[in-house]
């Protein structure tokens, strides 16, 4: 087979697409053409990773045209021979594949995202009883495996088009938290996911849900909140 | 706002297809405009039913079009959402003095 051409988008956000010939090998994924071409033509080339697994979430890039984990990407699977890496889109660009995360973070900070104890919900024994079966218990299992990489928040429309959104990943944080009976800051998140950035700004266009390595569904997250913050302005609770 | 959208949508599900319906049911008659006038005069369950479907629509229409103003013009701020108020105060006025034409 053919040699994979690769364009890596280079340099910062007045970068441009740079060209590179690498050759294929059994199971390569993206992440591995990404490592080939900095060990043997360019080292130089910026990126980030850490696991290689599918555990960290740290090597998600732009990778045709949609984002993705670059080492749970199967070249063989992408088709073709050419791929066109760039970085994760709506965040701003450190250099050539590495995005900064910070804006993306500190929207999780923004939804309340640390838990806040509840008084009173803990048994004797320091420990609240949270029933497995129970609805809201269930609706924190939908949601609690997000790590943080970054892809629903890339592949978000309403992010590109209102940078000042919260985003997928750090809703869902928020939804995770609002059905925790545990949590003692319900009021102050749902008042903090109810602005013109909040939770009622996705157009649920499920980009977030289709494009999740880990296969959450944000958009159901954010249709929860929707409900949730809407019976609590009813109730006048916010 | 995002209540008052999705309460005036829901209303207006019903408007539209109760008007729709009614349209193609008029069309089908072969009513002219003269006749259906004819029939909308002094009609209180049509001024109820077009001024609320009216007003639904006035509530509607400028949330999304201050949304559409702020993310796909970038126009944001007071006279984003003075524009959007005022496209919403125009369907109000045109629509309520529309209607009060087929009922008086």
């Amino acid at each position: 087979m053919p040699d994979l051409t690769v364009r890596v988008w280079r340099g910062g956000a007045d970068g441009a697409l740079v060209s590179y010939s690498v050759p294929r090998q059994a199971s390569q994924t993206v992440l591995d053409v990404v490592t080939w071409i900095q060990r043997h033509l360019d080292p130089t080339l910026s990126y980030r990773f850490s696991c290689r697994v599918g555990m960290c979430g740290s090597c998600a890039m732009t990778v045709n045209g949609a984002p993705r984990w670059t080492c749970r990407t199967h070249v063989s699977r992408l088709g073709g021979d050419e791929i066109t890496i760039e970085p994760l889109r709506n965040l701003p660009l450190v250099k050539d594949l590495v995005a900064d995360m910070a804006p993306f973070f500190d929207k999780w900070a923004e939804v309340g995202g640390p838990f806040v104890a509840k008084e009173g919900v803990a048994t004797d024994n320091g420990f609240a009883r949270v029933e497995p079966a129970s609805r809201d218990r269930q609706a924190v299992d939908a949601g609690i495996e997000c790590i943080g990489c970054g892809v629903c928040y890339s592949a978000c429309d309403t992010v590109a088009w209102n940078p000042k959104y919260l985003g997928p990943a750090a809703l869902n944080r928020a939804w995770t938290l609002v059905n925790d009976r545990r949590d003692g800051a319900r009021t102050e998140r749902l008042t903090a996911v109810s602005g013109d950035a909040g939770c009622h700004a996705c157009h649920t266009h499920t980009s977030c849900a289709e494009l999740c390595p880990k296969g959450l569904s944000p958009t159901l997250s954010i249709a929860g909140l929707k409900r949730a913050t809407a019976l609590a302005t009813v109730r006048g609770e916010i | 706002m995002w209540i008052a959208q999705r309460a005036s949508a829901a209303a207006m599900a019903v408007f539209v297809a109760v008007h729709l319906a009614t349209m193609i049911y008029a069309v089908r008659g072969g009513l002219s405009a003269g006749e259906i006038l004819g029939r909308t005069h002094g009609q209180v369950a049509w001024l109820l039913f077009y001024g609320l479907f009216v007003l639904a629509a006035a509530i509607h229409t400028p949330i999304g079009l201050r949304v559409v103003a702020r993310e796909w013009l970038g126009w944001r701020g007071r006279s984003a959402d003075l524009a959007a108020s005022l496209a919403g105060a125009g369907l109000l006025v045109g629509g309520l003095r529309a209607i009060w034409g087929l009922y008086a």
